[in-house]
Parts: C-alpha cells; sequence; structure tokens
C-alpha cells in the first residue's frame, strides 16, 4: 500500500472500493414512498409491505435510544443515507456471472478461498443485495434451506411469515423499527429435525458505495435435535462520510436444537453499527453468540438470548476492539425464563489510542424460573491511559435459587510482561499483539482455525504503527 | 584444550542506578565462550541488577563504565535486538501471559531472535527433543505461558527457551531457587548443553547448583561490587562460612 493510501485508510486493510456500478440506486433519503419502492422491486406481498410501512412509522415516530452514544446517534442525518442500491439484476450461482470487479473483491476479503476449503454454503452481499450464493449438494439434499433473505420471502412465504419478527418485533427499538422497514438482503436458513451441518455456513457482507445504508435481515431456524455453524464476516470501504449498517437478526433454536453464530465485524471507521440481535433457546437447546467487533467508529449491540424452554443453554463471547476513533458499545443480555437453564457470558475488550469500550449487559432471572446457574466474566485491557473503558452490567433475579458468579477486571500491560516477551526476540509492538492475540484467545479458539489466524492477523494489523 | 579464548561479553567498571540510587557501584568482568561464571551474593547486593541490566531493562539506567558484546557497545541495542544478537537471560520471575500457549511462543520466539519462519514439523521435532531432555510432559505446550505453573514448572520452561534459543550469552537468574533436587538435575542439564557453544552467568544463592553445573569462575557480590573471585573452591567455602568474612575485606 503506498503512503498515501494508507493515510486514508489507515491501517484498515479492507479499505478500497470498486467503482460504482448500479443497476438502481434509489436517492438519498427516507421516507414511506421509499419502503414502498423498495417493497415493490422486490415484488413482495402485500402482508410484508404493511409490516414495512407499519415499521417505517414506528421508526419515525420512535425516540433514539438513550444509552450506547447518544451524542452520534443525534447527529445522524437519515436524509443522508441511500436505502436501496442494486448491484446485479440476479443473484448468481456461479462467480463467472458476477461482475469481475466483485469477483474480486470477495476475493480480497478471502470468502472465495473459504469456500472452496471448508464451507458448506456461502452468501455474498454487496449493498443491498446477495450477488453470489452456493451451497453444498448434500446439505440441499438433507433439506437444509439456506438462501439470501430476499430468496426466502419468495420461496418459503409461509415459513417467514410464520416467524418473521417474532424475536425482534419491529416495535423492539428505533434501528429494529427502521430495519423492518427497509430491510434488503440477510440470510434464511433452515435446518430440518435432527440434521446435523458439520461444515460452517457463510455470509458476507460487503458496503461498496458511499452513504451506503445496508439493512440485512438474517432468521436462522434450526429445527428439533438440529445443529449449525453460521458465520458471518463484514467489511466496507473507508469514506470520510457515514455508513449505516442496521442488521435484525433472529434465532430460533428448538427442541435440542444448537445454533452457533460467529461474527466477525470488521466495518471501516465511518460505519455506524447499530444492530439488534435475539434468539430463542426453547427446551434443552443451545444456542452462542460468538461475536467480534473490530471496527465501525460505533458499534451498539448487544447479542440476546431469552431461555425459553427448561434446560436450554446460553453461551455469549464477545469480544471488542476499541481504537481511535472508535466506540464499541457491546455485551450480552440473556433471560432465564425456564428452569434449570444455564448461561456463560464471557466479555473481552481492549482500548487503545483513545478508543472507548463498552460492556453493557442484561441478566435476568425470572420468579418461575428455578435452579439457574449463570457467570459473567468481563475483562477490558487498556493499552494506553487515553483510552477508556466502563461496564454497566444488570441483574435482575427473581429466584433465589439461582446460581450466580460475576467477576470483572480491568487490567493494563505490564512492563514486565512487555521485558519479558522483548528480551525473547520480539520488538514492542510484536510483544503487544501477542498479549492481544492472548486476551482474545477465549474467543478465537472457538473460531474455525482459518480464522482464528486470520483474526490474529487482523489485531496485529490493528496493533501495527500504534507504539512509540 | 583450549586454543584461543573467545570474547562473548567484557564489562568495564559500571556503575547502575535505579531511580537515582546507585545499585552496582564499578563492577568488571569479562566472558569467554565456554565459560560459566557463577555469581554469588546476598539478596540485595545487585546479582539482579546486573542480570537486567545486561538484558537491557529500561528501569537501569549506567551511569559510567561500559559493556561489550562481542566488541560492539551493548548499549546502542534494544531489549529485542540483545536477545536476536544471541543474548539470553532466564528470569528469576517469569511473566504470566494469558491466552499466549506455550508452543506459540516459543515457535514465534525461535522465529523472531533467528529473524526466519521455521517450519512447523522442524519446530515440532526440535520442540520433542528438547522436552525429553528435561523430561518435560507434552501437555506443557498447549498451556499459557507460566499461568497457574508452580515455581518449579516456571523454571523448567525458562531452561526450555535456553535449550530451543541456543544462545550465545546466557545469563540465569536464580534459576534453581525453588527446586527440588531431581529438578535441579534436569535444570543443569539444560545448561550443559548450551555450555560449550555459549558464555554463561549463572546467578545463585546455592553452591548445589555448582554440583552439577562446572563453574570455571566464582564471583562474590557485595554491595554493587564483586568482591572475591575464586574458582568452584570458593563456592564452597561460601557455603561453609556465609559472606562474613569477606564483609571484613570489603
Amino acid at each position: 500500500m503506498s503512503d498515501e493510501a494508507r493515510e486514508i485508510v489507515g491501517d484498515y486493510r479492507y479499505g478500497f472500493h470498486d467503482e460504482e456500478n448500479s443497476t438502481i440506486r434509489f436517492d438519498n433519503g427516507l421516507s414511506e414512498q421509499v419502503v414502498r419502492d423498495i417493497s415493490a422491486i422486490k415484488n413482495e406481498p402485500e402482508w410484508m409491505t404493511d409490516i414495512r410501512v407499519k415499521a417505517y412509522h414506528h421508526f419515525v415516530e420512535r425516540e433514539m435510544p438513550k444509552w450506547g452514544n447518544p451524542e452520534v446517534l443525534k447527529n445522524i442525518d437519515f436524509e443522508a443515507i441511500t436505502y436501496f442500491l442494486r448491484s446485479t439484476n440476479a443473484t448468481k450461482d456461479d462467480w463467472k456471472d458476477v461482475p469481475e470487479d466483485i469477483q474480486n473483491t470477495f476475493d480480497k476479503v478471502g470468502l472465495r478461498e473459504a469456500e472452496g476449503t471448508w464451507l458448506g454454503g456461502i452468501t455474498a452481499q454487496y449493498d443491498s443485495e446477495a450477488v453470489y450464493h452456493s451451497i453444498r449438494e448434500d446439505l440441499e439434499s438433507q433439506g437444509v434451506i439456506f438462501l439470501d433473505m430476499d430468496s426466502g420471502l419468495r420461496e418459503h412465504p409461509e415459513l417467514v411469515k410464520k416467524y418473521f419478527g417474532k424475536v425482534v418485533p419491529h416495535s423492539d427499538n428505533k434501528f429494529a423499527a427502521l430495519n423492518t422497514a427497509v430491510w434488503s438482503g440477510g440470510s434464511f436458513l433452515y435446518i430440518p429435525k435432527g440434521v446435523h451441518v458439520e461444515m460452517p455456513v457463510q455470509a458476507y457482507f460487503r458496503i461498496n458505495a458511499e452513504n451506503m445504508g445496508q439493512f440485512e435481515r438474517t432468521l436462522i431456524l434450526a429445527d428439533e435435535g438440529s445443529s449449525v455453524h453460521y458465520i458471518e464476516g463484514c467489511t466496507a470501504p473507508s469514506y470520510s462520510s457515514t455508513a449505516l449498517h442496521s442488521a435484525v437478526v433472529e434465532l430460533i433454536a428448538m427442541d435440542g436444537a444448537k445454533i452457533r453464530y460467529s461474527t466477525i465485524q470488521n466495518w471501516s471507521n465511518n460505519v455506524l453499527n447499530l444492530v439488534t440481535k435475539r434468539a430463542h433457546a426453547m427446551k434443552n437447546s443451545t444456542v452462542e453468540w460468538i461475536d467480534s467487533n473490530i471496527g465501525s467508529g460505533l458499534t451498539m449491540k448487544y447479542p440476546a438470548i431469552l431461555l425459553k424452554g427448561e434446560g436450554s443453554h446460553a453461551e455469549v463471547v464477545s469480544v471488542a476492539y476499541a481504537g481511535k476513533e472508535q466506540h464499541q458499545d457491546t455485551g450480552a443480555k440473556v433471560h432465564h425464563l425456564a428452569a434449570n437453564t444455564t448461561s456463560n457470558i464471557i466479555s473481552k475488550s481492549i482500548s487503545k489510542d483513545g478508543g472507548r469500550s463498552t460492556y453493557r449487559g442484561m441478566l435476568q432471572v425470572m420468579p418461575k424460573a428455578h435452579n439457574c446457574r449463570s457467570k459473567i466474566v468481563c475483562d477490558a485491557l487498556m493499552l494506553d491511559p487515553d483510552s477508556r473503558s466502563d461496564t454497566y452490567p444488570t441483574m435482575e433475579i427473581g429466584n433465589s435459587s439461582a446460581d450466580l458468579e460475576h467477576e470483572a477486571s480491568v487490567s493494563k500491560v505490564s512492563g514486565d510482561q512487555l521485558f519479558y516477551l522483548m528480551s525473547r526476540g520480539f520488538s514492542e509492538q510484536e510483544a503487544m499483539g501477542l498479549i492481544v492475540n492472548g486476551f482474545f484467545e477465549p474467543f478465537t479458539r472457538e473460531l474455525p482455525s482459518d480464522y482464528a489466524v486470520e483474526m490474529n492477523k487482523l489485531l496485529n494489523i490493528k496493533m501495527e504503527g500504534s507504539i512509540g | 584444550m583450549r586454543v584461543m579464548s573467545e570474547e562473548i561479553l567484557k564489562i568495564s567498571n559500571i556503575h547502575v542506578s535505579v531511580e537515582e540510587t546507585e545499585i552496582i557501584k564499578g563492577l568488571s568482568l569479562t566472558i569467554n565462550k565456554g565459560e560459566v561464571h557463577a555469581i554469588m551474593g546476598r539478596n540485595g547486593s545487585g546479582k539482579s541488577t546486573l542480570a537486567n541490566v545486561l538484558m537491557g531493562h529500561p528501569a537501569y539506567q549506567i551511569t559510567s563504565g561500559e559493556i561489550t558484546y562481542y566488541n560492539q557497545p551493548l548499549e546502542e541495542l534494544e531489549v529485542y535486538e540483545r536477545a536476536r544478537a544471541g543474548m539470553f537471560l532466564s528470569f528469576q520471575y517469569p511473566s504470566v501471559l494469558p491466552g499466549v500457549k506455550v508452543g506459540t511462543f516459543l515457535k514465534k520466539s525461535i522465529e523472531a531472535v533467528r529473524g526466519e519462519p521455521v517450519k512447523q514439523k522442524d519446530f515440532r521435532n526440535q520442540l520433542k527433543a528438547a522436552m525429553a531432555l528435561l523430561d518435560m510432559d507434552r501437555s506443557f505446550w498447549s498451556r499459557y505461558v507460566n499461568d497457574g505453573f508452580s515455581g518449579g514448572e516456571k523454571k523448567r520452561l525458562e531452561i526450555l527457551q535456553l535449550v530451543l534459543l541456543q544462545p550465545s550469552l546466557a545469563i540465569l537468574d536464580e534459576t534453581d531457587s525453588g527446586l527440588d533436587i531431581d529438578a535441579l538435575k534436569i535444570v543443569s542439564k539444560g545448561i550443559n548443553q548450551v555450555v560449550p557453544q555459549a558464555g554463561c552467568i549463572v546467578i545463585t544463592h546455592y553452591q548445589r547448583l555448582l554440583e552439577h553445573v562446572k563453574a570455571d569462575c566464582v564471583h562474590v557480590m557485595i554491595d554493587g561490587r564483586i568482591v572475591k573471585s575464586g574458582g568452584p573452591d570458593l563456592a564452597h567455602k561460601l557455603e561453609d562460612q556465609g559472606y562474613d568474612w569477606l564483609e571484613v575485606d570489603a
């Protein structure tokens, strides 16, 4: 990378962009007509249009969240955002049919290589819609449905109608309302009873155009006794103007099912990432959010799990890296609604160069939920005195039989650790990188090994040039 | 028989301070290849300061005198450059590195010191051989560096690094303290394996390590100076008589 380029994009490796060749691009700005136009362009059934319009009005009336970063939220100019941009006329199942520059982009972010080696299926979304999609035949023949959400609605309207908005209603918060109004793309994944999807499936979300708003909507249904690992990655070009990413993700793990949802979020710093993710866990099921937030200027995201069925289990491993001009306001919410449910929350954050990380957590045990267990561990690592870390844990415990543990720590890299590592041949920057990688190890060990390696590289790039 | 001695380290009359307090008050020492120099003395005599200043700990200032390593002034080298130039310090209190696996740490360290990538297979073989020499269990390499290690395990990991990194100058800061006799023998095996190719400074309180590692010279430090140097006999005498007789001399 030239010095000039580095100056513009900093140490962000994915800050490049393709020339825009949209087939449809809406003018910036939001209105009921924009919402209706999106629905019309997609030839949606009327019930979906109605949901969208209703959500739009709720969005207009709804107040901004008062938590997170109200200053930044207040300054979002919703009229300066593009709400729909179509890059190709259809989702392709052969890369050869995807425009070359888009192919190259997904090459550069590493998706195509992963597709060929260890993924069961992928969806590649570019701005508003999926441009490429594939699924292994063996999964398809077992009845696994993996589609982009628009295709999901077209091909399985009854399933979508039954579950859409049931986990995250449009009235949940302002940004859930916005997403419901203007959603486009995302994944629809259904795993039939008893099917175990051995290879992970992945969605990749790429924003390319300037001032883009990306509003993907994802619904994952794991039927009884099934299991799946879904991975999402995201990157965007570095622009000086704001882009908005506001997704809604709904998961339902039916009796005895297991869903693992892994995120490697690496947006450029001009992206505001305001996402609502929630899961319902039925009897004896397991839901795991493995959530990393490395990029974006502001992220507000608190993956939630409602433990609705007896014996269900929630696991949230969340890591955040807040560098220069970044605020990661993240955490987890677990609601124990049934007896004998268990949860584990591990949150790890690093703040550097004036970056700010916030843990915001909610643990709730309902009165009738007997014999629940929960463990929460929050660790923050500060790499310099200019950075900031805050923890806001909330607990509402309505049943005295609950067994709860909560540990929190804020630490700094010690001079002794640095000296020790440097005495073993590591430069100060390499030493910091090792310490940071080690700090995030509880997260990376949950990732497929290729992604763990990628994640560590990513962190090392973030550490570059930051010391001295 | 040594045909000619190759000088590795030369310390010429150094004075060292920590936060304005002088700890080392004029110390000179020359180490040649293949030589083991034992440095003995009470707590607070400046032994660990010497180890730290040689490795370049930023808290220690050399206020006068000079150290050369292979005839080059050491002062110009950063800590990691000293490691890459073949210096090694076995820490009295090695740091805990949470989440960093021993295997990863060792491989990266070898690569950093040698300045080139090492094939996974070669590394595995080297590691297996070194761990066998030191009677270490394979489960070691997937543990986090020094995290939850006993004192003895920490020292063994230091010696494992010593054996893998094959330094030209090894400084062992009280590597023998807290070890039982079996561990002491194993640690000595590691030291003896690198000695022929390296100069070695062994800082210790006890004579017993020197039963397993043959010292060419024994130096006694009191109040920031070497007050007495001699052969292995000196260590025996210290064991029997303590340091008081030397303090009178000093």
